[in-house]
């Protein structure tokens, strides 16, 4: 049974609510931009969206939607000039928090050995405009990975502190959607500072935190008004009774623990090509490496930290020893850790819904297909 | 400080073992940083090569030693060039990671320690601090197998446990060359030919892993529980503090939840393979 929106406190929720008529966005991009952050938003770009920067409402996607389907993704024309009409692209927010790639340590060397310096990003404050329920979620989880663990990291750290996430409700969702399975959207719950909900004429707005509360009262806009709060309402049950796909998570992790021998992830690793695409997009994943470049002249080396990907073949190489010498055994390392181990992990699921790695992977496997294979017994 | 920080340390000793294994004694340059590096016995420390990378080595010195010991098999791409690091190089440390033998609640009672392959650097030093206090334990057995003959690095260790009072010591090879004095056969078949009392007995293990699951089932049934019994894990480490991913073994980060595990705690993560 998915979740429906909050209807909590109805007559809070409708006092909370202003209106931002669709041609005044470019005021909120304003305030932002005025309050000395960057602006990053969802941008069509060669077929996708993506998040770029932007200093104009009408760089965003209007009158776009997208068709996405395991191993397919296109950008569509639609009718009417919404803005926030693209669920998705390949890109979450990830990259700008834990970077693809990026210089931890400078190391100067001697002959009288080493000196190592960290060398901290200087990230301008940045806001988020148009950020979905399932990134959001995946925000958090990704925090608690790399801000409340036992050694909280530095340069995740550099880059999260000064930001404003201004969040949209999906009232639309792509036919690879499932955040309904763990509860993460439609509707955006926790860590924004604030959310918008788009309809025919512009957008029923909200703030989350002080912070967004200011910045919304900048802006003196009108209430919205129960009708709109009503409509916005129906728009977001419709948009969560509507989700096609699912995971039934009833009983993880011990139940992926149960199915570790099971004969699908032999099937599904002769399908798989261990490209990674799956773990790139995935707004979670978080694995690693770290490795020392040397400097030409031989003054030292920097020590720099790259995405690293599960699927990769010499992710649990040793010594003269793969643990892991099959896609089979990746495949199932992947799913495994991210819809069971992480829940005894980070005391959560790692997988939001988002259905980033249904879309892109090249040859269309299906994260909600693969669990429903395996929560029925081998036969 | 931030935790990926290497401290330059100053190599003060260094002991060879062969071509491929050396044992280097070394000093933090910062002094004061030192107690920082406090350690129990089966912890180890990422060791960095400047502009080379960094590799996990346990700590094979006592904990009640000022200087840090490391002793190294040459295998790879970094330990290559440690090779070649003598006394008065200097290399990165950062650490202790890692949780260490449960060896204080193991005191008065016997120790069953069970090593298969080439390296079992996890578990000498923690023989070594048993034997450091040898009144603090009953009676010591060490079983450990190889497969050639020329695989048994390090013979003279074991010459040296073998000296001491209350302490049985077997080796064993599966395919002995014509020189081998000691056993023929695989670890387990050793279990035969020792007693040990299933209450009294507590379990360190270290080797294959093949071996190891192997072994836990024979003394399994022969009356010990997986509750005594502990095995040092191995895996890939990149950071050494949970956020690399390398490590994982099910719902286990080995270089902060170990690298030593309660078998009874990975059950069947330690039972599957390749995982
Ligand atoms: C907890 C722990 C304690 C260890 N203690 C010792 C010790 O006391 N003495 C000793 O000689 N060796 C020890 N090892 C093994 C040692 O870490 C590897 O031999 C070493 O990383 C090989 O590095 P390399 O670059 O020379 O080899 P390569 O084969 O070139 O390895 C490349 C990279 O792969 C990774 N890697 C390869 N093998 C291992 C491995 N076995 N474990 C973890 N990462 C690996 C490392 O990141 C390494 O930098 C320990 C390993 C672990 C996990
Ligand atoms: S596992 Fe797939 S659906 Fe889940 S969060 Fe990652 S990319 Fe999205
Ligand atoms: S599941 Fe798909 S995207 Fe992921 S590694 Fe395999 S082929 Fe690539
Ligand atoms: S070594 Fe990086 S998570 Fe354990």
């Amino acid at each position: 049974m998915p979740r429906s929106p909050s209807d909590g406190d109805e007559a809070n929720r409708i006092s909370a609510s202003r209106f931002l008529a669709r041609p005044r966005l470019q005021e909120l991009i304003d305030a932002l931009r005025g309050r000395g952050y960057r602006v990053i938003a969802p941008v069509p770009r060669d077929g996708a969206v993506v998040y770029a920067e932007v200093e104009s409402a009408d760089a965003l996607p209007r009158g776009l939607r997208e068709s996405q389907a395991p191993g397919r993704y296109r950008l569509e024309a639609a009718t009417g000039d919404r803005v926030f009409d693209v669920v998705n692209g390949p890109g979450a927010l990830k990259p700008f928090f834990f970077a693809p790639r990026e210089t931890l340590l400078q190391v100067r060397t001697d002959a009288a050995g080493f000196e190592a310096s960290e060398t901290l990003p200087e990230t301008p404050p940045t806001a988020f405009l148009g950020v979905r329920a399932c990134d959001l979620a995946a925000l958090g989880v990704q925090d608690r990975i790399f801000r409340r663990g036992r050694f909280p990291d530095a340069w995740y750290e550099a880059r999260r502190r000064d930001v404003l996430v201004v969040a949209v409700n999906c009232v639309r969702s792509a036919a690879t959607c499932f955040c309904t399975s763990f509860g993460t959207g439609p509707e955006a719950r926790e860590g924004h500072d604030l959310v918008l909900t788009e309809q025919e004429d512009g957008f029923v707005a909200r703030s989350g935190t002080p912070a967004g509360a200011e910045v919304l009262d900048g802006l003196s806009l009108p209430p919205a008004g129960a009708e709109r709060v009503e409509a916005e309402h129906g728009a977001l049950v419709a948009c969560a009774e509507g989700m096609e796909r699912g995971i039934d998570t009833e009983g993880f992790p011990e139940l992926l623990y149960a199915r570790l021998e099971h004969p699908r992830w032999a099937e599904t690793g002769e399908r798989c090509l261990s490209c990674g695409n799956c773990t790139a997009v995935c707004p979670t994943c978080f694995c690693h490496d770290e490795s020392d470049e040397p400097a030409l002249d031989g003054s030292g080396a920097v020590r720099v930290r790259e995405w690293d990907s599960c699927f990769d073949r010499d992710h649990a190489q040793v010594h003269g020893l793969n643990f892991r010498p099959h896609i089979a055994h990746r495949y199932r390392q992947w799913l495994v850790h991210k819809l069971g181990a992480w829940i005894d992990q980070f005391g959560e699921s790692g997988c939001v819904g988002c259905g980033r790695c249904i879309t892109w992977c090249p040859v269309g496997i299906d994260i909600t297909e693969e669990v429903a294979a395996l929560r029925t017994e081998a036969p | 400080m931030n935790p990926l920080l290497p401290h330059p340390a100053e190599i003060v000793e260094k002991h060879s073992f062969g071509p491929d294994i050396h044992a280097y004694r070394m000093v933090l340059r910062d002094p004061a940083a030192r107690p920082l590096f406090d350690f129990r016995p089966g912890q180890f420390n990422m060791v960095y090569v400047p502009g080379v990378g960094e590799v996990a080595i346990s700590i094979s010195s006592d904990p009640e030693e000022e200087t840090l010991e490391h002793t190294i098999r040459i295998v790879g791409r970094t330990t290559r060039v440690i090779a070649e690091k003598g006394v008065g190089d200097v290399l990165g440390l950062r650490g202790p990671y890692g949780n260490g033998w449960p060896l204080e609640n193991a005191r008065f009672k016997d120790l069953l320690i069970v090593t298969g392959g080439l390296g079992c650097a996890p578990v000498s030093g923690a023989i070594d601090y048993v034997f450091r206090r040898r009144a603090n334990y009953g009676h010591v057995t060490i079983l450990h197998g190889v497969k050639k003959a020329a695989d048994l690095i390090h013979r003279e260790r074991f010459e040296i446990w073998r000296r001491e009072p209350d302490t049985t010591v077997m080796l064993t090879s599966d395919q002995p060359d014509r020189a081998w004095k000691d056993r023929t056969g695989v670890v387990t078949e050793l279990f035969e030919e020792v007693a040990f009392d299933p209450i009294r007995t507590q379990v360190l293990m270290c080797g294959p892993e093949v071996m190891m699951r192997y072994a836990s089932h024979i003394l399994e049934q022969r009356g010990l529980s997986r509750e005594r019994m502990f095995v040092s894990i191995e895996r890939n480490m990149r950071c050494a503090v949970g956020l690399c991913g390398h490590c994982q073994l099910g719902p286990e980060f080995v270089c902060k939840d170990g690298p030593i595990f309660r078998l009874s705690e990975l059950d069947r993560f330690f039972r599957t393979g390749h995982l």
